[in-house]
């Protein structure tokens, strides 16, 4: 793989990831949010794949599976607890979710 | 309940035994079997009783040291088990399993009582002839520093004599009541408080120190309220049971209070450690020791409230109140004996007291003065009973004042023969008589009560002192103790002639007025006169016997010497008394008389006793009229011993009135302007307002100050740092979850720049 190759997929994981920063950051719906989570952990899929190129060995590929699998439970997890906040709140503006404080 | 209920409107006043009812109920379709129960059913009561006797006989050939436990908590169990399971068994056969179940163990107590007994008689004898044995729990009840109490009995010739008379009496008065309450609903409570009561009263004669005795002492007391007050429905019952019950503390105040002393005095407070301390005493030591006679007079005052003498006698007759068979084995032949009992198990500190001697004389001759006289008026039978009794314990008190404890506790065991007989036979007058009590509407019951009438008669002899029954022994007994010791002793001979009489008058008077004449009652009362069932008339045949032989066993030396008949109850109790008689002769000191003396005094209580009975049969059976007569030429003595010398009424007047409502108003007066003080307003004064209103206006007022300014300003000194800088750090923790991460997210980059700094 060529340095080129392998600079160009860092770079789109490191876009991809940051627009998923900015995203969970900014945005107010939580399904967005949750969105650009998913994102996040895709960017850093993108990165361990390029490098598992770069390497030339299959541990990066692996572990993206595992990061699949996580994610999967995750979204799970976290669709659930949306939907329970949802009929708590009947919204889904996280400014609305502000109990973790004193 | 269900076969109870449905029988009872059809089988009405039926007056047969209730296990015959049962069978009534089965037809009524609510599918019960057509036995009478199973608890009622007699095979079970065979067999209970043959597996009991069988466990008693195994654990005798077994254990035969924790016999004694086996006598003293079979009864105990008997009560657990009616407690526990009463409902159920009341439920089955109408109660006839609870009457048997009760009966059952106190019999195999008696049984296992009297094994015991002749084991202990096996026993080779010690030095003084004093055979005992100590059975012992193997636990140390309490252990507090010096003061340690074991969890053991006392065997020896005179708890046996006490066991077998509480289990043999006892186990013939529980045979009585299955008949005598067949009628009455709650047979099983009433059983099961009778089988608590022999636990107790055992636990009071075999216990082998004074705690494990008061614990027995207290626990009568507890029976004695709770069988008085069986009919608490009743006002008046429920009134004799408290009455009883608090007569019994002033008494029992008495018995700690002494107990204490004791233990101080000789570090122990076990029976047999008490008698040899006290006798090891030296003779100089002795006359100095005051404090024995306190201790003897604290006990004894324990022993008037129990055993019912001046000034607490009061007790005694209300108590009647009680089922008849209640009033035989509690308030005549076995409780209200505990108080001789105590005084003669602790003869030998008695003796060395000529003080506490002489009080117990004093006290034991003027109760069986008054008890006497009171008993020659009254009208009610059981009311005569409980006066003779009064009387009859005041003679035993008299025996042990006088320092002849082996007649005394001779006279308590023929006592309880006689007197359970007599209120048994009286229970079954009154049972014959549909309840009526009152002697002025019997007469003639001798051809409609045969069985009642022999055994009331013989019981009536024994106790009027005729030969060679009973009463004749024990009585020429104890009053030739009383005149021999010189000094006061011939006036209590005097005293306990005169009472002699009254008792064969008293006595004989109530036979007449019952038995003799023509019927006085309704037409009623006369329609439903009948002979007592079964399980009534056998335990007074029965005690009848017991009367007639128990004097055998007691004929005094003078006597026996020429009759060839040994005194075989004094010389089985000897040994007990032993150190006290030896210290007898210190308290006593003049020669005793010549013996043609004690022959002539023999015959004089003879003739008096002879007089007695004559005089009652002139004026109850040949001259009905006369007693009235006489009654109201001399009304005034008339009234006041009917009036029971209106002994209750100054005990109401002085210490309830008086001291209760008196003494609380004066207190209250104290308690209002001395304790208080001040008037807790305005004006300062030194009681407790006043001193509360110096510390309101002064103490309470600096120190509000204090508080408010400098405590509470520091306190808001902190609070107020906390809550200005909270205002700071409030604005971060705003619970929105992308500006925690978001702070989250500067700090890693700040960290990172950092790190890179070093790395790079």
């Amino acid at each position: 793989m060529s340095p080129t190759l392998i600079q160009h997929a860092l770079l789109l994981s490191l876009a991809l990831f940051a627009i998923g920063v900015v995203g969970v950051f900014l945005r107010r719906n939580v399904i967005t949010v949750f969105m650009c989570i998913e994102l996040m952990l895709n960017a850093g899929n993108l990165a361990f794949i390029a490098f598992s190129r770069a390497w030339g060995n299959l541990e990066g590929q692996v572990l993206v599976f595992f990061v699949l699998t996580v994610a999967a439970a995750e979204a799970a997890v976290g669709l659930a607890i949306i939907i329970s906040i949802h009929r708590h709140k009947d919204t889904l503006d996280v400014d609305a979710f502000n109990l973790m404080k004193w | 309940m269900v076969a109870h209920s449905n029988h009872e409107p059809a089988s009405g006043h039926d007056e047969g035994a209730p296990a015959a009812h049962a069978p009534a109920g089965h037809g009524t379709g609510h599918g019960h079997p057509p036995e009478a129960g199973f608890a009622g059913s007699p095979w079970v009561v065979l067999l209970t009783f043959i597996l009991l006797f069988g466990a008693g006989g195994w654990l005798l050939r077994s254990f035969p040291d924790t016999v004694p436990f086996a006598i003293l908590l079979l009864p105990l169990l008997g009560f657990t088990v009616l407690a526990l399971f009463g409902d159920a068994i009341r439920d089955q056969g109408e109660g006839a399993g609870a009457c048997w179940l009760a009966c059952g163990t106190v019999l195999t107590s008696f049984a296992l009582a009297v094994a015991t007994v002749y084991r202990v008689m096996q026993f080779p004898a010690g030095d003084t002839g004093l055979r005992f044995t100590q059975p012992y729990l193997g636990f140390e009840w309490i252990a507090a520093g010096p003061f340690r109490v074991q969890m053991n009995l006392l065997v020896d010739n005179l708890s046996s004599v006490m066991v077998l008379v509480v289990t043999g009496v006892g186990s013939l008065i529980h045979i009585y009541s299955v008949g005598y309450m067949s009628h009455d609903p709650d047979r099983v409570r009433y059983f099961s408080y009778l089988n608590l009561f022999t636990f107790f009263m055992l636990l009071l004669v075999l216990g082998g120190n004074l705690p494990l005795l008061f614990v027995g002492w207290e626990g009568v007391g507890l029976c004695s309220y709770l069988l008085i007050g069986f009919w608490f429905t009743k006002k008046s019952a429920a009134d004799a049971g408290k009455k009883a019950f608090i007569v019994n503390r002033i008494g029992d105040v008495g018995l700690i209070l002494g107990m204490i002393l004791a233990f101080n005095l000789f570090g122990t407070l076990d029976l047999v450690d008490l008698v040899s301390n006290a006798t090891s005493l030296t003779e100089e030591s002795l006359w100095q020791f005051g404090p024995i006679t306190t201790v003897c007079l604290l006990l004894f005052l324990g022993a008037c409230g129990k055993s019912a003498q001046i000034p607490l006698h009061v007790w005694l007759p209300d108590a009647m109140e009680g089922p008849t068979p209640v009033s035989a084995l509690i308030h005549a032949a076995t409780m209200v004996t505990a108080g001789v009992y105590m005084v003669a198990r602790l003869g030998a500190l008695y003796s060395l007291s000529p003080t506490a001697m002489t009080v117990v004389a004093v006290i034991g001759t003027a109760t069986a003065v008054l008890g006497a006289t009171i008993a020659l008026v009254q009208t009610d039978i059981k009311k005569v009973l409980a006066y003779s009794t009064v009387s009859q314990l005041g003679y035993m008190f008299l025996a042990c004042g006088v320092g002849a404890f082996a007649a005394g506790v001779f006279h308590l065991m023929t006592h309880a023969f006689f007197k359970a007989l007599l209120f048994l036979g009286s229970g079954s007058v009154i049972h014959a008589m549909s309840g009526e009590q009152d002697m002025r509407n019997m007469g003639g019951l001798r051809s409609k009560l045969p069985w009642t009438h022999r055994t009331m008669l013989v019981g009536c002899i024994a106790i009027a002192s005729v030969p060679p029954l009973a009463g004749f022994f024990w009585k020429a007994e104890i009053l030739w103790s009383a005149y021999k010791i010189g000094g006061w002793g011939p006036y209590v001979w005097g005293m306990g002639l005169a009472v002699a009489a009254m008792t064969a008058f008293y006595m004989f008077r109530l036979y007449h007025m019952t038995f003799s004449g023509t019927f006085r009652g309704t037409e009623e009362q006369a329609h439903h006169v009948h002979e007592s069932p079964r399980t009534m008339v056998l335990p007074l045949q029965v005690l009848a016997v017991g009367s007639i032989l128990a004097g055998l066993l007691g004929v005094p030396a003078i006597l026996g010497d020429v009759l060839h008949i040994p005194n075989v109850f004094e010389r089985f109790t000897e040994p007990v008394f032993e150190a006290a008689h030896e210290a007898l002769p210190q308290v006593f000191t003049a020669a005793p008389p010549a013996h043609t003396i004690e022959m002539a005094l023999m015959a004089a209580s003879v003739t008096i006793a002879a007089f007695g009975i004559a005089l009652a049969w002139q004026l109850f059976q040949r001259h009905p009229e006369v007693p009235a007569r006489i009654a109201s030429s001399a009304a005034p003595v008339y009234r006041l011993l009917l009036d029971k010398y209106y002994v209750d009424e100054i005990y109401q007047a002085v210490f309830v009135r008086g001291l209760a409502l008196g003494g609380g108003k004066t207190l209250h007066a104290v308690d209002r302007y001395v304790v208080d003080g001040g008037d807790g307003e305005v004006r300062p004064g030194l009681g407790v307002n006043g001193i509360g209103w110096f510390v309101r206006e002064v103490v309470a007022k600096g120190s509000d100050v204090w508080d408010r300014y400098v405590v509470d300003g520091l306190v808001n000194l902190t609070a107020a740092i906390f809550d200005n800088m909270s205002y700071v750090f409030r604005s971060l923790q705003n619970g929105l979850v992308q500006h925690y991460a978001l702070s989250m997210l500067i700090i890693i980059l700040f960290m990172i720049g950092i790190g890179s700094r070093f790395i790079l």
